[in-house]
């Protein structure tokens, strides 16, 4: 498709630093790059005014579970005007667990990068309201994590009493 | 709701909602304004939802919602069971409309697999969505309606839903939470009986409709209670991630149905429907006028339904049919290996979405090549619509909050996940 | 028509006061939904025109704890919602019974997993569980049925006075 190409030939363009690996799958383009240079790469891609990506979808993450980086950011977006779905990955490895937050880009990613603090204990800098979604406060572990055994850890979270 | 003090709430709430006063200390605040816990059991029907709102006399001046009161766990279950198994779960989702989530989970391992499933098991699957998303509607009406007062409507559009519920039960077997679409196409056809039954009800529920409408569309308590509240621009309730009739009940003419089509909605002739103003009452008109047209959808696709098979013949991945399994050979080799090591799709990573009742419902699946998804997230529309509720509510009344809340619809089943 | 036209004699009644007692309390039992999840659905379903509870005498579904008999625990209790049930079942006056509604409430359900308690009578006091994924409205009319019966059982001194649970436990969420 058209815009495929447009996608990959303005972001090298702009960014002639940064590596792009791309794969497409069933139809889905997805692009990987390093984590230094997420922030500059997402306004790029909502300001320009030939993409247009202006929805963020979704903010998640993948846990490799054994190899060199242990982690991967996954954003999917959305351009309402040409109807594209785009995904992009960062790695990030467990001994520096952080990534610089795009909820200045994009309102919505607020509370999907809350929700992947939660589950999976990456910290996401310069976020306005890092806090737990689901989990209580006091909670220590990162339920998604896949060294968290699927029936929990006994004690971690109290029950009232019965009389 | 009760009188709280600053040891009850956790201090990051209390951080949240402070916000950008950073002058005003913790003391001060409690003093001249007020922190009010609307707890997660309170009397508006929308679920456990807990909102802490920080009050000035009776205007709210910030709210912070908290989630997970009914967190069970789905996506690492989902990682541990194989991906037939999982269809009960998709169920329990957004469990007012659960035939939807059901057709949105099988067509999301259908495109990793590979696989196709014949035409006739695409009409049935379209039509159990749509009548899925007039059945939630009509509990949407019902609920705003009851919160703002007038609690006739609710009995009249549950008298409604009673119906559907019936024509489930002689298609599928079961009233409510029933997983009645399998990988490759559905689990049995639709006998006549039901389809008879189908179009009686389509005949008659357009009337009916009308008839719960006219009990509030100029009722001037009605108006009033919804007119101008919890207003948010085109512009912003994109940024803020909205979607659904809560998207085009601002202006925004999005739809996965016409954007990324699915199914056969291609074939079918329907409206999007948006209205401009923003507010409660435009959200509450875009989901009657959205009842009507999937009424339209189904008369369409009862016209157009093809003859034929109900699931797709790929032995490796669909499971055959049980007669077959208990007579033939073949049939029972491949459903033994089907139901022990699972379905194994290629390696990759899937995102595919449907219109829900609430909005885009999606799932990404990432599979190495097991019987199990390695990575499964629910994206679900009530978690983004919920994001947009500390924008909406401020400056208003309390009794505002109760009305917005209902006008959003939110079910925490699938906010929570 | 009903009772008058049983009475012989001059408008009296011998009975016992333990069976007036439990014959009033049985004919009017207000439940209180703790409507949670998907049995909620059902359980308004079981107020809806066609089945009809009004007509067991649970007319009304208060949602504030302090007018209510029974509470009805519909949908799948997590360990953060769990502190919330029993601080409501601590605020409900005496006599009080409870029906664990569906698989969830009764045993943890389909749901093997870190969040979700498995059985609320682990913190609870259960009169009578529900088997149901969720249980048609049917079901949940019989398990009322059966509460009745229960409650036409009782007698007075089965409900001595007990002291009022310390204010302290009620704040500490």
């Amino acid at each position: 498709m058209e815009l495929k190409e447009t996608i990959l030939k303005n972001l090298k363009e702009k960014f002639p630093a940064v590596n792009f690996e791309e794969t497409e799958f069933r139809g889905e383009l997805t692009l990987t790059f390093d984590k230094k240079f997420v922030v500059e790469v997402c306004s790029f891609l909502k300001e320009n005014t030939e993409l247009q990506f202006n929805m963020c979808t979704d903010v998640t993450a993948i846990d490799w579970a054994k190899r060199k980086n242990r982690f991967t950011v996954v954003y999917q977006i959305y351009s309402l005007s040409h109807k594209f779905r785009l995904r992009l990955k960062c790695n990030v490895d467990e001994s520096d667990c952080s990534i610089n937050s795009v909820s200045s880009v994009w309102k919505s990613a607020n509370w999907y990068e809350r929700e992947t603090y939660d589950m999976y204990g990456i910290t996401f800098n310069n976020h306005p309201d890092l806090r737990r979604m689901y989990m209580p406060e006091d909670f220590e572990y990162h339920p998604l994590r896949k060294d968290f055994p699927l029936m929990g850890i006994p004690g971690s979270l109290p029950l009232p009493k019965k009389d | 709701m009760e009188r709280i003090t600053k040891d009850d709430v956790h201090p990051k709430i209390i951080e949240a909602l402070l916000g950008a006063d950073s002058d005003i200390t913790v003391e001060d605040a409690l003093e001249n304004e007020m922190i009010l816990n609307m707890g997660p059991q309170h009397p508006a029907t929308h679920g456990v939802l807990r909102v802490v709102l920080r009050l000035d006399g009776e205007t709210v001046i910030a709210a912070v919602p908290e989630l997970g009161y009914l967190h069970r766990g789905y996506e690492k279950m989902a990682e541990n069971m194989g991906y037939y198994d999982f269809i009960p779960h998709t169920d329990r989702l957004d469990y007012l409309s659960p035939l939807a989530n059901n057709v949105s989970w099988v067509l999301a391992v259908e495109k990793l697999a590979g696989i196709e499933a014949p035409p006739r098991a695409q009409y049935i699957r379209m039509m159990i969505a749509e009548f899925a998303r007039i059945a939630s509607h009509l509990v949407a009406i019902g609920s705003l309606a009851m919160d703002v007062g007038a609690l006739t409507v609710f009995l009249w559009t549950l008298r409604e839903r009673e119906k559907i519920l019936d024509i489930w039960d002689i298609l599928c077997g079961a009233r409510f939470t029933n997983s009645y679409t399998r990988i490759g196409g559905i689990a049995n056809d639709a006998s006549p009986e039901a389809m008879a039954k189908a179009k009686w009800f389509i005949d008659q529920f357009l009337p009916n409709l009308d008839e719960c409408e006219r009990l509030i569309n100029k009722n001037r308590i009605f108006i009033e209670r919804l007119d101008g509240v919890g207003v948010i621009s085109a512009a912003d309730a994109l940024e803020i991630g909205m979607t659904g009739p809560s998207l085009r009940g601002s202006g925004v003419e999005y739809d996965v149905r016409r954007a990324n089509p699915y199914l056969f909605y291609n074939d079918m002739d329907f409206k999007v429907i948006t209205y401009p103003e923003g507010d409660s009452l435009a959200r509450y008109f875009v989901r009657v006028d959205e009842a009507k047209e999937s009424a339209k959808i189904i008369r369409q696709i009862l016209e157009k339904m093809p003859e034929g098979e109900v699931l797709a013949n790929q032995p490796k991945k669909v499971l055959p049919k049980k007669q077959e399994i208990y007579s033939r050979m073949e049939e029972l080799i491949h459903d033994f290996m089907l139901v022990n090591f699972g379905i194994n799709p290629p390696v990759g990573e899937i995102y595919s979405a449907i219109e829900n009742s609430k909005g885009e419902m999606g799932f990404y699946l990432v599979s190495k090549g097991e019987g199990h998804p390695w990575k499964c997230k629910i994206k679900s529309p009530s978690f983004s619509n919920l994001q947009a509720l500390p924008h909406l509510v401020q400056g208003r009344m309390i009794s505002d909050v109760v009305a917005i809340i209902g006008s959003i619809d939110p079910i925490m089943g699938e906010a929570d996940k | 028509m009903g009772l008058e036209s049983k009475l012989k004699q001059d408008n009296f009644i011998t009975t016992k006061l333990d069976a007036i007692i439990a014959w009033s309390r049985k004919s009017s039992v207000w439940p209180m939904p703790m409507g949670i999840s998907c049995c909620a659905i059902e359980m308004m379903a079981a107020a809806d025109p066609k089945y009809d509870i009004a007509r067991f005498g649970s007319e009304v579904m208060r949602f504030t704890p302090r007018q209510c008999d029974l509470m009805i625990v519909a949908g799948t209790v997590t360990y953060k919602m769990a502190h919330v049930v029993r601080k409501i079942y601590d605020q409900m006056p005496d006599p009080k019974w409870v029906i664990a509604m569906g698989a969830c409430t009764s045993s943890g359900g389909m749901y093997r997993s870190y969040n979700v308690v498995q059985g609320i009578d682990q913190f609870l006091p259960v009169d009578v569980y529900l088997a149901g994924c969720p249980p048609r409205p049917d079901n949940l009319l019989n398990a009322l049925i059966q509460i009745q019966d229960k409650i036409s059982r009782t007698k007075a001194r089965d409900f001595p006075n007990k002291p009022l649970p310390e204010l302290k436990v009620l704040q500490e969420n």
